[in-house]
């Protein structure tokens, strides 16, 4: 599998990360060396298996329903970028 | 004091032959002698490791000590630590102060032990080389102009060069055995589920455990025992009894059945190693152990699989990282595109940023089946070959990593030569499997290991097989020429 | 040709769990911002998710309240995209195994008749936090959106109907149905002003009897009855509008504006997204034992359904009345003690889905803060039956206990001396007086027929309630006239 420059420019995007134009072609080369690696998988047959997604195939366990966190704004606030009257800011969204 | 192990350590502190700060102060003292070379560490926290020091040598005196009471050891720089940086070796978390507490990290503070810093790792776990770290490469105290592997490569580092006794490591696809390979060290991989994952920062999160990296099995075994253990915060760690590790150490090997799977020994390894393990076996055999030839038949796509699973986790587990609410936000965002992608270009370094990109893709419409269902199915066969293996089998055997150390820059330009560094140990975590890796000779003035892997939730008997062997072997013992 | 609207929505309900869906903060309404975000619902590094067993089990009671099939092996996966309220860059909610699989919703429609709309399924998710885009801060000035993580993580469950609607009337149907049932299971307010219930209208036309569905565009997060069935038949309008001025319609997302009545293309969610739909690694997959469905099955409530088919049944009430009551639960309610302690079923639906409702309506208020409680309504209308007031007066004497002037409607009547007169003597002196005074009245009421007769007494009933003030009774009254003028 090979990339060309739109699809970098569609992972970058979907991804929201910038990419300098000139890094364009050495990601192209790196990313299509990486999934050249990783089709080696589509050499095998795997019909009726079914997808593993815990090695356990185990159930999730469930917390009863109760409050048990208190109010640490400040504490949380104290490593954000930028916040006002316990806002977190970020440039204006526009919807 | 620095080439002591953890059980020399306790037995001093018990003895009240040394204190925990006299303890403390020697390593906090080589630190400041060595890791300029190492540069194992991010961060070191001595005022506060000296605090906790003496506030365990009262405890101890008042005769309350919990079982690591006074015992110095270093986090991998992934675990979350209250009040303290915790950077992944990234950019993007460099002004990170961690405002809660990993439980790992508040279960080895609930034994007693004494924290002197935070070690160097690839930048979120994503490297075998400790050479993608913000904070610059890791050197091998057996070799400084060699890696000492990776991800947990400054806590390998570390504790070979002794500027630690003991350290924490997580492991996705080696990330523990390997630079413990690399470094001549003891390192256990846990189950899956075996050890929280709450406040590990999350690489792949179906992959990731933490574990210890020792001198010995004997230490791994003391270390595990303070880590492991069920937690409500992470829904997929497991409710299973955790055995006393240490006491378990001296069951007998003899008559178990190790397999050694054919496909372990395979071109790509290097002959030093092939004979070291081979040696190694032997002397299993010695100890009343069968050897016994087996088949996994599926190791070969367990890269490829891994190199599909991984970074898709990892491109969705790394979209928190968008500059609002705490690390890296670029200068002067002009939009609030420019807010994600420019803090994401810049916070993010160039292998992250790669293998957000490749699970991006991986999942993405279209290709979803081609590659992430399609490596998930593979998961399940790679699973059912040990499966099988194990309905005949104690352990399993072979080489941890194919190479001995390598030389720093020597293969950071070619991702996909790195990947093949972990072919070994990325099929355990596929599986869930817990492994050890445990030094088993030399290459060269360059230590390199076997690898064992166990059946689910035995890490007890890993421990045991890997301690047994450190009785009759003396590669565990030797030190690094960089140690301090 | 005749148009048709077709119809499908997607309703996001906020459960009322104590807390949050996947950590233990608090989901009160109302807090300072960010002081219910903890360090789960702010995705800080190597947090992570514990799924709520309230939320799972209210999914459930959905599910069975609409007869639908519960997954036993549900799982939850992440959605994918960036957006500063969604602070781990994907929310994770349901795809491929949601707990609710398909189930069906009977709505009654002003006709009378009835109509099945499917449900295709419903799934539990992760509410998103709130931006304030019109901030204006004192430090950082304007050009900055403000967000409050408070709601992020208040576990949704989403109810997505087939497109089987096909009028504004049947869609706000639809809606006040699910309102019914969430708010008789109890797992939610439903209160829509509030955003405890929020609505998504997917509407598309087609000329009638084509098989093929139209374009359709997805209206979002329309917060009333109202503006779903002013929306809907706006938007509907504007695509026949379109498509008649040989245009297209394009798929695509649009806003209500309820002040302009109109919708309007959300540019900001034209950029195809690619949510990159996969099993969320730290959560396992559900299991849902069947003992627990089974023992959720016997903590369900009678349901509207059931309620308004009893209510016709056990009460004898018409289908429309039946149906107005059982809305809402705290209705349905109210009305069974009314009607018990009144024994009068029939005047006890007539008086909470007439005066109360009413009363209620102007107020904007729901039943639950009514001044007038069950007790006082059950209390009236005792009155009425055993003649001590007139309906006439009953309307005074709710007034006053609507206004807390009494306690209780018998001594409302005692203070206001409002009792009927009943008495013979008293009524005959009236009758004569009444009479006396308008001879010609009498003149023309004698010399007319009988079906004129029938109109004209009205008038000496009239004035007769005038000289008691009301409280004649009109029964006797009547038949005193009819003896003294028949004559």
């Amino acid at each position: 599998m090979s990339l060309d420059q739109n699809d970098i420019a569609k992972l970058a995007r979907l991804a929201r990360i910038r990419i300098e134009p000139e890094s364009v072609a050495d990601l192209q080369q790196r990313l299509g060396d990486i999934l050249n690696m990783v089709d080696t998988m589509q050499a095998v047959d795997t019909t009726g298996v079914d997808p593993m997604a815990n090695p356990y195939d185990a159930f999730q366990r469930l917390r009863a329903d109760e409050v048990t966190e208190t109010d640490q704004r400040e504490k949380f606030q104290a490593i954000a970028p930028s916040t006002e009257d316990g806002l977190y800011l970020v440039p204006k969204v526009i919807d | 004091m620095p080439s002591y192990t953890v059980a020399e350590i306790l037995q001093k502190l018990e003895s009240r032959e040394c204190s925990s700060e006299e303890i403390t102060q020697s390593y906090l003292d080589a630190i400041a002698k060595q890791d300029g070379t190492i540069n194992s560490y991010i961060t070191v926290t001595a005022e506060q490791a000296l605090a906790q020091a003496r506030a365990a040598d009262e405890l101890r005196a008042k005769g309350d000590a919990p079982a690591l009471c006074g015992l110095p050891i270093a986090h991998k720089d992934i675990f979350c630590t209250d009040g303290i940086r915790t950077s992944c070796a990234s950019k993007m978390l460099d002004n990170f102060i961690a405002p809660y507490n990993a439980t790992v990290v508040e279960k080895l503070a609930a034994a007693g032990v004494v924290t002197l810093g935070k070690t160097n790792l690839d930048e979120f776990a994503m490297g075998s080389s400790n050479e993608t770290s913000f904070y610059g490469p890791v050197r091998n105290p057996w070799d400084i102009n060699c890696v000492p592997g990776g991800s947990s490569g400054g806590s390998a580092a570390a504790v070979a060069a002794g500027l630690a006794p003991i350290a924490t490591g997580t492991d996705t696809g080696g990330s523990i055995r390997q630079p413990a390979a690399l470094c001549g060290l003891t390192g256990l991989k846990p189950s899956y589920g075996r050890v929280s994952r709450y406040g590990m920062i999350a690489f792949a999160s179906s992959l990731d455990q933490g574990g210890p990296i020792a001198r010995t099995a004997e230490d791994a075994a003391i270390m595990m025992q303070a880590m492991a253990g069920f937690d409500l915060r992470d829904s997929t760690s497991m409710d299973v009894p955790v055995p006393d590790y240490r006491a378990a150490l001296n069951n007998d090997i003899k008559g178990k059945k190790i397999g050694v799977p054919k496909e372990y020994f395979s071109a790509g390894l290097h002959p030093d190693i092939a004979a070291a393990v081979q040696t190694a076996l032997a002397e299993y055999q010695k100890l009343g152990a069968e050897l016994v030839e087996i088949s996994l038949p599926h190791t070969e796509l367990a890269v490829p699989c891994y190199y599909v699973i991984a970074p898709a986790e990892a491109s969705t587990n790394l979209s928190r990282y968008d500059g609002v609410r705490y690390g890296y936000r670029c200068e002067d965002p002009q939009d609030l595109d420019d807010l994600y992608t420019r803090t994401r270009e810049e916070g993010f370094g160039e292998e992250v940023k790669r293998r957000i990109m490749v699970g991006t893709y991986a999942l993405s419409a279209g290709f979803y089946d081609a590659y992430y269902r399609k490596a998930q199915q593979i998961r399940r066969l790679i699973r059912n070959d040990f499966v099988e293996a194990f309905k005949q089998v104690d352990f399993i055997a072979g080489p941890t990593a194919p190479n001995p150390a390598f030389a720093l820059g020597e293969k950071a330009n070619d991702p996909v030569t790195m990947y093949l560094e972990d072919i070994y140990t990325i099929s355990v975590n596929l599986a869930g499997l817990p492994a050890i890796s445990l030094p088993a000779g030399f290459s060269n003035g360059k230590p390199v290991s076997l690898q064992l892997i166990g059946r689910d939730f035995d890490e007890a008997g890993l421990l045991a097989a890997a301690h047994q062997y450190q009785q009759i072997s003396d590669w565990h013992r030797q030190i690094a020429p960089h140690a301090v | 040709m005749e148009w048709e609207t077709v119809i499908g929505l997607e309703v996001h309900v906020q459960l009322n769990t104590q807390s949050k869906i996947f950590s233990g903060a608090s989901t009160a309404f109302g807090s300072a911002p960010n002081t219910q975000a903890c360090a789960v619902d702010l995705a800080l590094p190597g947090t992570l998710p514990v799924l709520n067993e309230q939320a799972l089990k209210d999914a459930i009671l959905f599910g069975l309240a609409i007869d639908a099939e519960i997954c036993q092996a549900s799982v939850f996966e992440r959605k994918n995209y960036f957006y500063p309220d969604l602070p781990k860059g994907y929310q994770t909610s349901q795809m491929d195994a949601p707990i609710v699989g398909a189930g069906v919703v009977e709505i009654s429609l002003e006709d009378g008749s009835t109509r099945q709309i499917r449900v295709h399924h419903a799934h539990l998710e992760e509410d998103a936090g709130k931006s304030l885009h019109e901030a204006n801060f004192e430090h950082h000035g304007q050009g900055q959106s403000g967000i409050d993580l408070n709601r992020a993580g208040t576990p949704l469950i989403e109810i997505v109907s087939e497109p089987d609607m096909r009028s504004a009337e049947e869609a706000v149907a639809y809606l006040r149905k699910l309102h019914s049932i969430i708010t008789y299971l109890g797992i939610s307010d439903g209160d829509m002003s509030q955003g405890s219930m929020r609505c998504d209208a997917n509407v598309s036309v087609r000329f009638k009897g084509e098989e093929q569905y139209g374009t359709r565009a997805e209206i979002k997060n329309i917060n009333s009855f109202r503006f779903v069935d002013r929306a809907i038949k706006v938007e509907a309008q504007r695509q026949i509008d379109v498509l008649e001025d040989g245009g297209k319609i394009v798929q695509e997302t649009r806003l209500y504006d309820s002040d302009k009545n109109e919708t309007r293309s959300m540019r900001s969610k034209e950029e195809a997204n690619d949510y990159r739909y996969f099993p969320c690694p730290d959560l396992l997959p559900v299991k849902i034992e069947s003992s627990l469905i089974e023992q959720l099955r016997t903590q369900l409530p009678e349901l509207p359904d059931a309620k308004r088919q009893r209510f016709e049944s056990e009460y004898g009430l018409s289908a429309y009345d039946a149906g107005l009551l059982t809305g809402e639960r705290a209705i349905a309610d109210y009305f069974e003690d009314v009607a018990k302690l009144s024994g009068d079923a029939k005047l006890a639906a007539n008086w909470v889905n007439g005066e109360l409702s009413a009363a209620l309506n102007k107020e904007d208020m729901n039943i639950a803060a009514s001044p007038v409680s069950a007790e006082q309504l059950g209390g009236l209308i005792q009155r009425i039956r055993d003649n001590t007031i007139s309906g006439k007066i009953a309307k005074q004497v709710f007034e006053g206990l609507w206004n807390k002037e009494a306690d209780s409607a018998d001594a409302y009547i005692d203070a206001k001396g409002l009792k009927q007169v009943s008495d013979t003597g008293a009524l005959e002196a009236m009758v004569d007086e009444v009479i006396a005074n308008n001879p010609e009245q009498v003149e023309q009421y004698r010399a007319a027929d009988d079906g004129k007769r029938k109109k004209l007494i009205g008038f000496f009933v009239g004035q007769i309630m005038k000289v008691s003030k009301g409280q004649a009774n009109p029964g006797m009254v009547n038949k005193l006239l009819n003896e003294k003028l028949g004559g």
